[in-house]
């Protein structure tokens, strides 16, 4: 439990991540968790940050192994701890609180331009979900049904009471239309 | 109506439904037609975006199942933490319980000690000990008093408060205008407080703050015989100190001030305490209050307790905390605190250093 696993081992989890695969998830929590909660504990966090913290390095590095073209170069282990590390002092810092006091003897490698990386997207994906808010029922839970939970379009008919798939279809395109434009228009706004 | 043709187009083009000769017809209205080109390109990145959401939210979906899994077990040890405050409040309650017990310890003669040790055997509580002096003799009092009287006789000085102190702690001016810092412990139970500096002139006081959590206190001194004091040399810094830096204090642990000195030894305190830093130092009961001031002359700590097992592990409350309690104060009692701006410590020999800090420091006596 103490990471000590190979190199294949983590390119396994990895993997599994990238698939996710919630025994993957837990594995990954069990073998790193801690390190990474004492390290925002010490420096100004709660529990909670440390459980978001930890939430957000998961989904970057799931991004990562779902690209299929990223290669750990160093343990997972020591990947986890420098982006969480990253994300955690960033947020220090736009909180404008105290300096990072400690560090932990724990080996870290430089994630600086992955994260900046992130953060576009993150912007991106917060874009998109306010549009998703804003353009209300039934769009919203239609196109979530089809794009997001993936179901097929005969299943989204019978659940939205369309009378078949086609004119569930022809909705879904004028939703998808509406979505597009608030999306994008934010989306120039923010440029 | 067209633009959904299109919409669909694009996306069974990109989920690979199209067939193949349609496929080959789509591909060249791309290539001809740069508006449709575009389109296809946003509309491309569209659904990417929207895959995207897609797999993160079932990506949080299973991370929360994991978390909640892991929660019904207790591997979130934290759950109780909710907040560090609560951690550190409770950590300080139960310095404070150690804190009475030490005091009584002290206090008390020899025919409780017996219930005292076997207390702390059982339970294993008293580790660390505040740095009050509250072994305060009668024949010392006697001498003050005999002192006291002798300096009446001699000198017009401001008039010398007769009670008779069973504590002794350090302050340190952080205001010229009469406000001193020490430590909550040191005033919280005092009904009287005075405030001596270097020459003897000794002023009543009161705390005007205190804080349990953070072990601070301010005091003011109340005395009209207090003129002003300007220059105070140090100045107190934003930012952490660093690991190693030689320190250095005055304090009170006799009645007359002594110079001690150091090096910050961990960032946090007494278990993993982060309002405080470790600093190995020879300090004695007395001493508690005192400032700890790096080479620079900056006040980095205020000396709070010691770990009673261990030789020099000794605990200073960052000095960064003050900010806080001068935001409080300014709050609450609409008092504004200012803070010196100015060092006049820097670059000069411990031996002038020493000079000038010496009198900015004050003993703190009371009953």
């Amino acid at each position: 439990m103490t990471g000590l696993k190979t190199y294949d081992q983590d390119n396994d989890l990895l993997e599994a991540l990238a698939a996710n695969d919630a025994n993957a998830i837990e594995t990954i929590y069990r073998d790193n968790y801690s390190a990474i909660k004492a390290f925002i504990i010490k420096n100004n966090g709660y529990t909670d940050d440390a459980r978001d913290i930890f939430q957000e390095a998961m989904i970057i590095i799931f991004e990562k192994a779902k690209s299929g073209s990223f290669v750990l170069s160093c343990r997972l282990q020591t990947y986890l701890y420098s982006v969480c590390r990253r994300l955690w002092l960033k947020r220090l810092q736009n909180q404008h609180r105290f300096n990072p006091s400690f560090e932990l003897n724990h080996e870290i490698v430089p994630v600086e331009d992955e994260l900046e990386l992130h953060e576009q997207k993150e912007a991106e994906f917060r874009l998109l979900e306010n549009a998703m808010q804003r353009i209300g029922e039934p769009c919203k839970s239609l196109l979530e049904a089809f794009y997001i939970e993936k179901k097929s379009m005969p299943e989204i008919a019978d659940l939205f009471r369309y009378t078949n798939a086609d004119n569930a279809k022809t909705q879904k395109y004028k939703c998808l239309v509406r979505l597009k434009k608030i999306f994008f228009e934010q989306y120039k706004d923010k440029d | 109506m067209e633009e959904n043709l299109l919409l669909d187009a694009i996306e069974r083009y990109r989920n690979g439904e199209m067939p193949e000769q349609e496929k080959i017809l789509f591909e060249e209205l791309r290539k001809n037609n740069s508006d449709i080109d575009q389109k296809v390109a946003e509309h491309s990145f569209f659904l990417s975006e929207l895959n995207r959401m897609s797999e993160i939210k079932s990506l949080k979906h299973n991370l929360d199942k994991v978390e909640s899994k892991l929660l019904n077990e207790g591997f979130f040890t934290g759950r109780p933490e909710k907040t560090k405050s609560k951690v550190i409040y409770l950590w300080n309650r139960y310095r404070r319980t150690i804190a009475v017990a030490a005091a009584i310890a002290g206090v008390v003669s020899l025919s409780t000690a017996t219930v005292i040790s076997k207390y702390t055997e059982n339970k294993k509580v008293a580790v660390i000990t505040p740095l009050v002096d509250n072994k305060l003799n009668q024949f010392e009092n006697k001498l003050n008093q005999i002192e006291h009287k002798l300096n009446d006789a001699t000198t017009s000085a401001p008039v010398k408060p007769k009670f008779e102190a069973n504590f002794r702690a350090t302050a340190f001016l952080v205001d010229g205008n009469g406000y001193l810092i020490t430590n909550a412990h040191v005033v919280d139970k005092a009904k009287n407080l005075i405030v001596e500096n270097i020459k003897g002139d000794q002023f009543y006081a009161k705390a005007i703050y205190s804080n349990d959590t953070t072990d601070l206190a301010i005091l003011k001194i109340t005395d009209t015989s207090f003129n002003k004091v300007t220059g105070l040399p140090y100045t107190f810094p934003k930012t952490s100190a660093e690991l190693a830096e030689p320190i250095f204090t005055l304090g009170y642990p006799r009645e007359e001030v002594v110079y001690g000195e150091g090096y910050l030894s961990a960032k946090s305190g007494y278990y993993g305490d982060t309002t405080s830093y470790q600093i190995s130092i020879s300090v004695n009961p007395g001493n508690s209050g005192g400032p700890v001031i790096n080479k620079e002359g900056e006040v980095i700590g205020i000396i709070s307790s010691r770990e009673t097992n261990a030789d020099g592990v000794v605990f200073a409350i960052k000095s960064t905390n003050i900010y806080a309690a001068l935001r409080e104060i300014r709050k609450e009692d609409n008092i504004n605190i200012k803070l010196p701006t100015v060092n006049s410590l820097k670059g000069t020999s411990r031996v002038k250093q020493i000079k000038k800090l010496e009198d900015f420091v004050y003993k703190v006596k009371g009953n």
